[in-house]
């Protein structure tokens, strides 16, 4: 299909305020960064939802692939010694 | 069982329990494909449907209704953004879905190809036909495929006030003068058939919708939106006076439901393949648009070579 603009896909994320991180909101096209901080400005901060945007090119972004899924992440799910509450502490001693 | 069986019968486990599906998850063929094409229409929607209201921007009556008009139209591009935005997500690709729609093999709601010829159709737009278009999108906030539920979450939020400003449009028309009021009336007229047609075919006469509400891309039936629509918006008509064109129109103390007369359904299949009021019209200035574009288009790529150039000669130099 003809392909008029070639422009690449951006993803959009944003800081809502200080204090709090970016967040994917998701995508649009630009032909450069710059066009894409604008873009990005216009299409998903029309009602002062973000104070900073990053945009980057989606291609740069490398994900898991959810068949990995069980092998990266289950083994966490039998650890809970890695959590608090996994340890006894009478209740004299107090919040820890 | 074929190992393709397998993967449908867990994918609609998964579903089943309400679970969302990403973009890199397995999904099958079709769903990926009826998603794609749903989400690419609802798109095209909300770019078509910035024309007939377009049509009224430079006529506003107030600066506060210019305002208003002016940021609610620029909302429905931003819409068609998310919404081109979660359908690349499942690999369509952008510049094809822009094509098919200029081309005209690609459809739209049918609802932009009625006229506006009164500034009282703004009013209606924005109460009967945002009205209509919230009911389907807060269920769609709930839809399985997560790209798309959370455009929807981002779009009701913003549709909300659409139709807070038709509703006020219609009410300012309906509590002035004997002719004003007259005006709000007729565009009710105008609009009421068409936005009760918007939920689509009755629910016997929409073979895909079992399949659609099975992966659950739709949560509720076209016909048990269409009766939501109408129980929530005959009361706001009746408070502004104006009434609901259609004599059959009455309450049924037992379902607590409105009873509505009979739907034209051989306008809403006329105006789809192409013969509404309308139809040459908005693909004609939706063309035209982008034609005239072309050039914006052009020059942010050269500007974008040019300053890639300049800053491949500034880092050699350092």
């Amino acid at each position: 299909m003809s392909n008029k603009d070639n422009w690449k896909i951006w993803e959009v994320f944003i800081r809502s305020r200080n204090g709090l991180s970016h967040k994917h909101v998701g995508s649009l096209h630009a032909p450069d960064a710059e066009m894409a901080i604008k873009n990005a400005r216009d299409v998903y901060t029309r009602r002062s939802e973000g104070i900073s945007i990053w945009v980057v090119p989606s291609e740069s972004i490398t994900a898991s692939s959810p068949d990995e899924s069980e092998p990266l992440f289950t083994p966490a799910d039998d650890k809970v010694y890695r959590h608090p509450t996994f340890y006894d502490i009478p209740d004299e001693v107090g919040h820890m | 069982m074929t190992k393709e069986m397998n993967l449908e019968e867990r994918f609609q486990q998964y579903v089943d329990a309400e679970n969302k599906v990403e973009p890199k998850d397995w999904m099958p063929e079709k769903y990926r494909k009826t998603l794609i094409r749903q989400i690419s229409q609802h798109a095209h929607s909300e770019v078509v449907g910035m024309l007939p209201e377009a049509n009224w921007i430079t006529r506003a009556p107030s600066l506060r209704r210019k305002v208003a008009l002016l940021a609610k139209v620029q909302d429905e591009a931003g819409h068609g953004l998310y919404l081109y935005s979660a359908a690349e997500t499942l690999a369509a690709d952008r510049m094809d879905m822009v094509e098919d729609l200029l081309s005209g093999k690609a459809k739209y709601s049918s609802i932009f190809n009625y006229p506006t010829p009164t500034w009282a159709d703004i009013g209606a737009i924005g109460w009967l036909v945002d009205g209509a278009a919230i009911a389907n999108q807060v269920m769609l906030c709930r839809t399985s495929y997560g790209p798309y539920a959370r455009a929807m979450v981002k779009i009701c939020k913003e549709e909300s006030f659409h139709q807070r400003q038709g509703y006020e449009i219609t009410m300012t028309l309906a509590q002035g003068s004997p002719v004003q009021k007259q005006m709000a009336q007729d565009a009710l007229n105008r609009w009421w058939w068409p936005s009760l047609m918007m939920f689509g075919p009755t629910d016997d006469a929409s073979p895909n919708s079992a399949q659609s509400m099975k992966w659950k891309i739709k949560r509720k039936s076209n016909d048990e939106l269409r009766q939501e629509f109408i129980d929530k918006t005959v009361p706001q008509a009746e408070f502004l006076g104006l009434t609901i064109p259609d004599k059959d129109l009455k309450w049924n103390e037992e379902t607590g439901h409105y009873e509505h007369g009979e739907i034209d359904w051989e306008e809403f299949y006329n105006v789809i393949k192409g013969n509404g009021k309308c139809n040459k019209q908005r693909l004609a200035a939706r063309n035209k648009a982008h034609d005239e574009g072309a050039w914006v288009r052009e020059a942010a790529n050269a500007y974008a070579e040019k300053e890639a150039e300049r800053r491949k000669k500034k880092s050699s130099a350092a």
